[in-house]
Order: C-alpha cells, then structure tokens, then sequence
C-alpha cells in the first residue's frame, strides 16, 4: 500500500509539471490555433530568470515577479517580430515559426546565461510530508496547486470575462471579431504575454523539483504538448487533466511494470485515446462555418 | 617524475638558441562540444586549451615555437565532429588532434585521425574508444569501467555486496551500467535490483521505491549523468532510504552538490579526480602541485571553478606538449610515438604512463573515493 501511494504521490507531481505547461498552450491555441512550440522556452525564461536575479542578491518572490514579468514582454515581443510580421501565412508555417524562435531563445539564454544547470531554494523548505507510509515534497504541492490554480483563472478567464471571449472570437474567425469591434492585434499579443507569463510562473514552480538550465524547453514543451494533446488542446481543463493522466501513467508504470518502458506505455495510451477521441477527452470538435 | 612547463621552455630556449631558425607555428587541432547538450563538460574544455596555449607561449613555446590552435565547436554533434577534423586534418595541416568531447564526437573523429595518422586524444569516458588499442587514439579520462571497479572495491570493503543499481538511459548512463554489470561478480557484487530512468525526468521515487522494497539491498549505485542524479540524490533523501548511495565520476564537481542539495547529499560516496580535493592532498602527494596550480590560473582566467572536465582536456594538452618536446620531428608519426612513451607525467586526472597497449596510462589508484561530507568533500582512504 505505501508503494501505490508513493507512485501516486509521484505521478501526481510529475502530472502537474505538465498540466501546467500544458496550460499555457491553451491560450495561444485558442486565440490563433497556432501550436506553439516555443511554449517550453518561458518555463525555461521563467526558471533561469530567477535563478541569475536570485543568485544577483534579490529576494526569492522579487526575482520571480521580475522573471514572470520579462517573460510576458519576451512573449509580446515574440509575437510582434514574429506571428504578426507572419500574419497572412498557414497555421502550420506559424507553427513552424515558433518552432525556428524556440531555437532562436535558446541560443540567445545559453550566450546571456550559461550553460550549466541551476537550481533555487524550494519556497517551503526540503521536509518531506508523509502521507499513509508515502512522502511527497512541499514543492510538489506548490505546483500542484499552481496548477489547479491557473486552470481556474483560464476557465474563468474564457467563459467569464470579455477579453477571454474576445480571444475565443478572434480564433473562430479573425476578420468577422474584427467586424465587431475587437482589436485582433491587441488580442494577439495580449495572448502571447500572457501565455509567456503561465510559462515562465510555471517554470519559477518547478525549478525546485526537475532543475533548469537553457535547454529543458524543448523536452518539457514535448511532454506539455502531448499531455495537452491528450486532455485536448485549447481546453483548460484537459490540460489539467491530460498532464496529470499522463503523469500517473508514467509513474505506474515504472512502479508496476518496468522504468524502461515508462515512456513507451505512456505514449501507446496517448495514441489509443487519440484514435478513439481524436480531439482529445476534452476537445471540441472544429467547426466550420459555411 | 613531474615534467613542469620550466623545464620544456628551458629546452625550447635551449634549442632555438643552437639552432636560430626562424620559429613556425606548431598547429594543434581540437574540436570539443562547446554548445550543444554537452557544453557542460566542452565550455571548461575549450577555456582550458586556449589558456593553456596562451601560457606555453607566453613561456616561450614548445622547441621555441609557438603553438597555434585550431579549435571547432562541434555543438555535440558527431557529424560535425568529423567534418571538422577532416578540415583539421586537410586544410589547416594540424600535428595532432585533442577532443572529442563525448564519446560519440570521439568515435567519429577517430577513424578521420587514424586514416590520416594523426595523434589523436580524446576527452570521453567511454572504454571503446581505447580498447581495443588503435595506433593513433589516446585518450585522458578514466574509464567508466574503471568507475565501477573503484566503487565496488569501497562496497567491498565496507562489507556491502547486494547492491540496487539505477542508471539513466543516456549514452553514459547506459554505458556505464553495462560495464557495472560487467565487472559486479569479479568483486563479489550482486545487483539484486535495477531500474533506469530518463535523462530528462523529474521524479524517480517509484523506482526508489522499489529499490528500497527488495528487502536484502545493501546499498545502492547510480550511474548517471547531469541532472538525473541531482534528481536521484534528491528522491533518496525524501524518502529517506538509510542505505550507502554511490554516485559516478560523471558527476564530480561542485555544482552537484548545489544542485542535490548539501543535506541531501550528505554521505554520499563517488570516485573522483584530486582536481575536487587539491586542498586536501597531502604535501607529499605528486599530483597537488599540478592540481593546484591549474586550479588557481584557471580560476583566475575564467571566474569560475574547475571543473573535472576541463581537467581532461588540461591533461591532454599537456601529455601532448609533453611528447612535442621529446619527439625526434614535429611529424605526426614522431609526436604519435612520444605520446606512447609518455611516462610518469602528473596530470589532474592522475600520472600518465603510457604503453603500446595502455593508450590511457591511468591506474585504479589515480580514482580518489571521495564523501560528501557537511557540502564539501572529504577524501575517505
């Protein structure tokens, strides 16, 4: 019994560091259906940001309000020199861009940063919580709960108020939100701020736990985008979900079967649902308007 | 024994006043893993080679010609490794070729060197790259084989022989647990558990867990890489598993104790280099000047700590230096016959003596056991 708990327990903190990079694909998504694969590089901003503000003598939450900010206007600047320079092209070369300026930020950290990796006190001390026989780190309830908040932020952020509509808008038809009034330019770049500002609160989370230097991006965008991919993309909700499923997966796995297919298992099951749901347990099928 | 850089310019003084020929650049290549994911272990590889080579020729030179260096970024990537020493090898007309910053990069710049025949030192861990013994490639760390015999000599002697062994996947990783396997019954070990995990993941309590559940393990190893050990270190001390823990030499330096933590961290045993502990050495030790005083200049010249690592790259340099002088001609096929005579040169990693059948000249003895003790190491004997 405290094995299966400790799997969970596992499982559950490594599900939430992908439910929240998964989370901040959400946004982007939904105001542009660009993928955007530069997602795993604002975690990384985040992390790194304040391990060198940090490490530069200031206090813990003044770097990572510092890191959070640089990231949104990284982002808002990522858009204005990137997607809207790109406005007119297809969705998959956007996707293709962002891809391209995920390498870019890369090489760009590894010159102004370095190359090695970095690691910041947790915000809760290292005593692990035990819990029927199980331990679990109070960094991992720190992301935890970041998680499950920023999920109810976005969920309330898209049905509740009118900018996340107007963000839904935009994506459904970006000339007819026009028509009504909305500044798709402004939805655009508030879109990319704010999904920057998810990544880097993200990366500031789990930098305790999974560490961080220049180039974790690319593998935690990959993880974040198949668990979004799983609970279906754009939905808040299966982002939380599909990051923690597929964090149990891989946790249970490794307990019960073996650590050297934890990946393949993980994977495998992704595919299955996908062929039963290809949008995803939570994904809304696309429309289109005639 | 210890062959210092006086002594080579005394010689090189020496010579160019009998000879007064007009000094030509002698050209040494290397291509190491700068950027990319190994630029953890190239960066202090490459600082290492041009400071060096700014201090022999500050000093005078090697014979009282300066030395050139070619050095390419190959970003981890084998094949850019080759392209770059065949451009080595072509173009810039070098004498001998150091790096190869992991052992794929080494693996494709070796059958360039050996075609060509052309001194070449690598600075991977990998056995394969030294054995079986080619004619031209030498190489400066230890082995990892030789990683898992220092430990399992100190499991040995504590009495410890039913061992849980988790190794990430990646190249060393996965390297270093076949020859753990390997070498395990020659010292009486048994592996009773095993379990790997990814290079990239975040938690590995599970397989902790089940580690720990194997009622008879003894201790436990980990044969790892970057920051999965860190990751390891840390899981083991949050479920507080009461058992020895070893880690690899792939992860001796400061910054892994940073990283897990000095609590976490706290007893764990590793084979390492004396470049961790040149503070500690005894006067009496041969390897405390050498250390040091690469220590103190590469400290100074960068602002950051050595590392093992750029120690390798430090050892080959010299070792070739070291041959440059004592070869009959700058060709490559003297300088290659030198480097195979090398002997009884200090370096960080240990003292070289070299054979035709010995291409790495280390012995188990230069391996330092070292424990983590209160965030800093401690030599245990």
């Amino acid at each position: 019994m405290p094995e299966l708990m400790q799997f969970l327990l596992s499982g559950a903190t490594v599900g939430a560091v992908y439910a929240l990079v998964a989370l901040g694909f959400t946004i982007v998504y939904n105001a542009s259906n660009v993928v955007n694969f530069a997602q795993g590089e604002f975690v990384m901003l985040g992390g790194m940001i304040t391990v060198f503000a940090f490490q530069a003598g200031l206090p813990l939450p003044l770097a990572v309000l510092i890191a959070i900010l640089a990231a949104a206007v990284i982002g808002v600047g990522f858009n204005k020199l990137t997607i809207e320079v790109a406005r007119g092209a297809p969705v998959v070369s956007l996707i293709i861009i962002t891809v391209g300026a995920s390498i870019f930020i890369q090489g760009v950290a590894q010159v102004v940063f370095d190359k090695q990796l970095h690691r910041f006190p947790s915000f809760s001390g290292d005593d692990p919580i035990r819990i029927l026989g199980a331990t679990i780190l109070p960094q991992s309830l720190w992301v935890i709960v970041g998680a499950i908040v920023v999920f109810i932020g976005l969920w309330a952020f898209f049905t509740r108020t009118l900018v996340g509509r107007a963000v839904l808008a935009t994506s459904n038809n970006r000339i007819a939100a026009q028509l009504v009034g909305i500044n798709t330019t402004f939805i655009m770049a508030f879109s990319f701020g704010l999904s920057a500002a998810i990544g880097a609160l993200a990366g500031v989370l789990i930098t305790p736990i999974t560490l961080t230097s220049y180039q974790v991006g690319i593998s935690l965008a990959l993880k974040g985008f198949a668990a979004a991919m799983l609970g279906g993309m754009g939905n808040p909700m299966g982002a939380l979900v599909g990051g923690i499923l597929l964090g149990l997966l891989e946790s249970l796995t490794a307990g019960y079967i073996s650590s050297q297919y934890k990946d393949a298992v993980a994977f495998i099951v992704i595919l299955t649902v996908l062929f039963a749901f290809p949008q995803g347990l939570f994904g809304r099928s696309s429309m289109e308007r005639v | 024994m210890q062959r210092t850089i006086i002594s080579a310019t005394l010689a090189s003084v020496i010579s160019f006043g009998l000879t007064g020929i007009a000094a030509a650049d002698i050209k040494i290549g290397a291509t190491v893993s700068e950027t990319g994911p190994a630029s953890f272990l190239g960066d202090p590889e490459a600082k290492t080679l041009k400071l060096l080579v700014e201090q022999i020729n500050a000093a005078g030179g090697v014979k009282g010609e300066k030395i050139k260096l070619f050095l390419y970024d190959d970003g981890g990537d084998p094949n850019k490794a080759r392209t770059f020493a065949t451009r080595l090898v072509e173009d810039d007309g070098v004498v001998a070729i150091i790096g190869g910053t992991t052992t794929g990069t080494s693996m494709a710049v070796m059958p360039v060197a050996e075609e060509a025949r052309l001194p070449f030192i690598s600075l991977a861990g990998a056995i394969e790259i030294i054995d079986p013994v080619r004619p031209n490639t030498f190489k400066t760390p230890h082995t990892d084989r030789m990683a898992c015999e220092k430990i399992f000599d100190d499991m040995k002697k504590r009495g410890l022989t039913r061992i849980g062994m988790i190794s990430g996947t990646d190249g060393f990783g996965a390297s270093m647990r076949a020859q753990c396997l390997d070498v395990a019954s020659k010292y009486g070990i048994t592996i009773v558990a095993e379990e790997t995990y990814g290079p990239k993941d975040a938690d590995m309590t599970p397989q902790l867990t089940n580690i720990r559940s194997k009622s008879d393990v003894q201790a436990i190893i980990n044969p790892g890489f970057g920051q999965g050990p860190a990751i390891v270190t840390r899981n083991y001390a949050q479920l507080g598993i009461a058992l020895p823990l070893y880690q690899s030499h792939g992860v001796a330096s400061n910054g892994f104790i940073e990283l897990a933590g000095a609590k976490a961290a706290e007893g764990i045993r590793l084979p390492g280099t004396a470049l961790l502990v040149g503070e500690m050495l005894p006067e009496s030790d041969a390897q405390r000047l050498v250390v040091m005083a690469y220590k103190t200049s590469f400290e100074k010249a960068t602002g950051t700590p050595v590392s093992t690592f750029g120690g390798y790259a430090h050892d080959a340099m010299r070792i070739l230096v070291d041959a440059l002088n004592r070869a009959t001609s700058m060709k490559p096929a003297a300088v290659r016959d030198a480097i195979e005579k090398t002997s009884g040169l200090v370096g960080t990693t240990g003292t070289v003596t070299m054979s035709a059948k010995d291409h790495l000249g280390l012995d188990l003895g230069s391996f330092r056991m070292l424990e983590i003790r209160n965030g800093s190491w401690k030599l245990v004997n």
